[in-house]
C-alpha cells in the first residue's frame, strides 16, 4: 500500500467498506501533523454572538455596568476587551465620555442618593433608563416632529426629550439607511450613544435584527482572528489565531474552509485560497496577470491548432493529452510538444529552461526573452485554471461513465465511486499546480527551485495520468482493472499532492526559498 | 409626506413668516419641499453688502435626516467666494451631513452659515473646486465630503 495522505475525507461515509475507503481511513491518524495544515473553526452567527455576548457579561461584571452599556463600551475600544479594562481602570471617566455613556459620578452629583465614593463602579442603569414612565409636565411639545400630544416620549440617559414616533424614525434611517452603529441622542451637543436596551424598545423586530447583524459584522471586522467566508451569501466567518498576524502570513498559507465547505485563504480572502504559496506571492501574481492580461490573452484561448496539420482543436476536457481527430497526431496541449516524449520519459513540460530563452547579443531578444518566460509559467498556471474550471462537464461525464460501468458490470453505486473520487483529487491537485506555476515564477534558480520544480513535475506527470485514465473509453471486461489502476493512481496522486504542500509549507517556515524580486 | 415631516415644516413656516433671523428673508416657498431664503451678514466681514440666496429642499424624512441645502447660482444670484463653498453652490459643511441633529432647523441652519462665511479670513474657492464642479452629483447630498474643519 502507498503511504500517502488524503486532505479531505469527510464526505466518505463509515459504510463503505471496501479497500479504497479503507486505505484513506488509515490516513486519517495522520492528517493533523502536516506542515501546511492551518487550525482553524467555522463560527456561525450565532457562535460570534455568543461570545459578543461572553465579552459584554464580563465586562459588564468588572465595570459593574449593564450588559448593552459593556457593549457601547466594547465597540467603542472596537471589541478589544483587555485593553479597554486597562483604559476604564486607569481613566473610568474619560472613557464613558469618550464613548458616549453617561458618567454616573457626574450623574451623581444631581443624585444624593449616590456617594460619591461609588465613582470606580458604573452605575450605567442611569444612563440607559428611559424616562417615559415619568410623569412629563403636561405641556410638552417633541422639538423635531411639533407633535404637542405625542403618545409616548422618551429620552436617553441625558434627559434630551423627544416623542417615541420620531425615536423610531431616526433609529430606523440610522440602522436601515446608514447601515450605522454608532447612533447618537438626537440634540445637537449630545454625545450619549443609544445602547441596545434602548433601542430594543423602540424599533421593530427587524431593525432590532438588522442591528444585531451590523453588530456582528462590526465584530468580526475588527478582530484580526476573525474573518467572513467571502462566497456570495455565506454567512459563516472562521476564527484562524496561526493566522492572524501579517508576520505569521510571510510563512504559513492559511487555505480554511467554512461549515459550508468554501475554502478560501484566511489572510486575503481569496476564494479557493492559493496554497502552497503564500498571500504575498499569490497577490504579485494576479497582479501581473491582471497587468499583463492583453498579451496573454491569446493563450486563454480556448483553441489551437494542431501542430501537424494544422486544423483547429478545441479543448473540451480536463486532459492535456490532445489528439487530433484529423491527422491522429498526439500531442501535449500545454507545450504543444509530442505527447510520446511526455509519456515515456517524462521531459519536464512544467520547466522553463532559462538558458534557451535569453540571448544576450540581443536587447530585443531580451525582452521577448523575459515576456516568453512569463508566457511559460502563465501558459501553466492558466491551463490549470481553465482545467478545474472545466470541472463540472468532468464531474458531469465522469457521472455517465459510472452509471454505465454499473450497467455492465456487477459493481454496486457505491463501488462505482472511485470514479468521482479521482475526479475530486484531479481538481484539487490542479489547483494546486495552478499556484505551483506561480511560485517558480518567482523562485530564483538554484537548488530549492530545481526540487521544487521536480516536485512539481512529479505531481503534475501523475494529475494527467489520471485525467487520461478518467477519459479512457469504458469496456466492460477491463472495468476491474480500470478501477484498480485509477484508485492506486488517485492514491498515488494525493500523495504527491501532499508532498508538494508539505515541502513548500516547510521551504517557508525553514527560509528557503529565493525569490527574484523583492517581497 | 410624513405627517410629522409637514407638521414640523409648517410649524417652522409660521415662525419663519412672523420673523426671520437678522440679515435672513423668506423668499419663496413654492411648497412645502422647497424653499428659498437670502441671506447677508450685517456687521464687518469680507462679504460685506453681498446677498446670497439659499434653495433648502426637505426630504420625507425631514428633519431626522438633513434637507439639501445650496447656494442658489443664477443670473441673479452667486455662490460666496468661501473655502468651503463650491462654484457650484455646494456647502461643504458638517451640520448637513455627518453632525447634522434632527433639532437643527431651517433657521439655526442659517445662522450657521451667516457665522460660517462671517468667520472667512480669505475669499477663495475650495480646493479642487473645477474638478469637483465638473464631476458634483446633482444634489450635494450624494457627495461625501470631509470635514476638515470643525468650525463649520
Ligand atoms: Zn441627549
Ligand atoms: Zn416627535
Ligand atoms: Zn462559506
Ligand atoms: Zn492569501
Ligand atoms: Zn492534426
Amino acid at each position: 500500500m502507498i503511504d500517502g495522505t488524503q486532505e479531505s475525507n469527510s464526505e466518505m461515509s463509515d459504510n463503505d467498506d471496501y479497500n479504497f475507503d479503507a486505505e484513506l481511513s488509515v490516513m486519517k491518524g495522520k492528517a493533523r501533523q502536516r506542515a501546511f495544515d492551518v487550525e482553524a473553526e467555522s463560527l456561525s452567527v450565532q457562535d460570534i454572538e455568543a461570545i459578543m455576548k461572553r465579552d459584554a457579561e464580563h465586562v459588564s461584571g468588572i465595570f459593574g455596568a449593564p450588559v448593552s452599556i459593556a457593549y457601547l463600551l466594547l465597540r467603542y475600544q472596537t471589541w478589544n476587551k483587555e485593553k479597554l479594562i486597562e483604559r476604564y481602570m486607569d481613566d473610568p471617566s474619560k472613557v464613558l465620555a469618550t464613548a458616549g455613556v453617561l458618567d454616573p459620578s457626574t450623574e451623581n452629583l444631581a443624585s444624593p442618593l449616590m456617594p460619591p465614593s461609588s465613582r470606580r463602579v458604573t452605575r450605567g442603569t442611569t444612563s440607559t433608563r428611559s424616562r417615559q414612565s415619568q410623569p412629563s409636565p403636561p405641556p410638552f411639545m417633541c422639538p423635531i416632529c411639533c407633535d404637542d400630544e405625542p403618545p409616548n416620549i422618551m429620552s436617553l440617559g441625558c434627559g434630551h426629550m423627544y416623542c417615541s414616533n420620531c425615536w423610531d424614525t431616526y433609529l430606523h434611517t440610522k440602522i436601515r439607511e446608514e447601515g450605522e452603529l454608532s447612533i447618537r441622542c438626537m440634540d445637537e451637543l449630545c454625545a450619549i450613544q443609544a445602547d441596545q436596551t434602548f433601542i430594543r424598545k423602540v424599533v421593530s423586530n427587524q431593525d432590532l435584527q438588522r442591528y444585531h447583524e451590523l453588530l456582528v459584522r462590526d465584530y468580526v471586522t475588527n478582530n484580526p482572528q476573525l474573518r467572513f467566508c467571502p462566497h456570495p451569501g455565506c454567512a459563516y466567518a472562521l476564527s484562524c489565531a496561526a493566522a492572524s498576524t501579517k508576520s505569521a502570513l510571510q510563512t504559513i498559507v492559511p487555505t480554511v474552509r467554512c461549515a459550508e465547505k468554501h475554502a478560501f485563504c484566511f489572510g486575503c480572502a481569496l476564494e479557493g485560497g492559493h496554497a502552497p504559496v503564500i498571500c504575498t506571492v499569490s497577490k504579485l501574481w494576479l497582479k501581473k496577470c491582471a497587468d499583463d492580461s492583453e498579451t496573454a490573452n491569446w493563450i486563454k484561448s480556448n483553441t489551437k491548432e494542431c501542430t501537424n496539420c494544422n486544423s483547429t482543436i478545441e479543448k473540451n476536457g480536463g486532459c492535456n493529452h490532445m489528439t487530433c481527430k484529423k491527422c491522429k497526431n498526439e500531442f501535449c496541449w500545454v507545450c504543444m510538444g509530442s505527447w510520446a516524449e511526455h509519456g515515456t520519459s517524462w521531459y519536464s513540460c512544467n520547466r522553463y529552461d532559462e538558458k534557451d530563452g535569453v540571448d544576450a547579443r540581443d536587447i530585443q531578444s531580451k525582452s521577448r526573452a523575459s515576456l516568453e518566460r512569463y508566457l511559460h509559467y502563465y501558459n501553466r498556471w492558466a491551463n490549470h485554471e481553465q482545467s478545474a474550471r472545466l470541472s463540472l462537464d468532468l464531474y458531469a461525464k465522469t457521472e455517465k461513465k459510472m452509471e454505465e460501468m454499473q450497467i455492465t458490470s456487477n459493481l454496486t453505486w457505491i463501488e462505482v465511486q472511485f470514479a468521482k473520487k479521482a475526479v475530486d483529487e484531479v481538481i484539487k491537485c490542479r489547483k494546486t499546480l495552478k499556484w505551483t506555476y506561480a511560485m517558480a515564477f518567482y523562485l530564483e534558480s538554484g537548488n530549492a527551485k530545481q526540487l521544487f520544480e521536480d516536485n512539481q513535475a512529479d505531481l503534475e506527470k501523475a494529475v494527467e495520468d489520471l485525467s487520461e485514465l478518467l477519459e479512457s473509453p469504458i469496456e466492460p471486461e477491463t472495468i476491474p482493472i480500470l478501477r484498480q489502476k485509477m484508485t492506486d493512481k488517485t492514491v498515488y496522486v494525493a500523495k504527491r499532492n501532499d508532498i508538494v504542500l508539505e515541502d513548500t509549507a516547510k521551504g517557508f517556515v525553514d527560509g528557503r526559498w529565493i525569490w527574484n524580486i523583492g517581497m | 409626506m410624513a405627517t410629522f415631516s409637514s407638521r414640523r415644516l409648517t410649524k417652522e413656516l409660521v415662525a419663519l413668516r412672523e420673523e426671520c433671523p437678522a440679515g435672513i428673508t423668506l423668499l419663496s416657498t413654492e411648497d412645502l419641499k422647497s424653499w428659498t431664503l437670502s441671506l447677508e451678514l450685517l456687521g464687518e466681514s469680507l462679504f460685506k453688502g453681498e446677498v446670497f440666496a439659499l434653495r433648502f429642499t426637505f426630504g420625507s424624512r425631514y428633519p431626522i435626516e438633513a434637507p439639501e441645502v445650496v447656494f442658489v447660482v443664477n443670473d441673479k444670484y452667486k455662490a460666496p467666494m468661501h473655502p468651503h463653498v463650491y462654484s457650484n453652490g455646494h456647502i461643504c459643511a458638517s451640520i448637513l451631513g455627518s453632525e447634522w441633529s434632527p433639532v437643527l432647523n431651517t433657521s439655526t441652519i442659517c445662522i450657521t452659515l451667516q457665522s460660517m462665511l462671517a468667520s472667512c479670513k480669505k475669499k477663495e474657492r475650495p480646493e479642487g473646486n473645477d474638478r469637483y464642479v465638473k464631476n458634483a452629483p446633482l444634489s450635494p447630498k450624494n457627495t461625501h465630503f470631509l470635514y476638515d474643519d470643525d468650525s463649520v
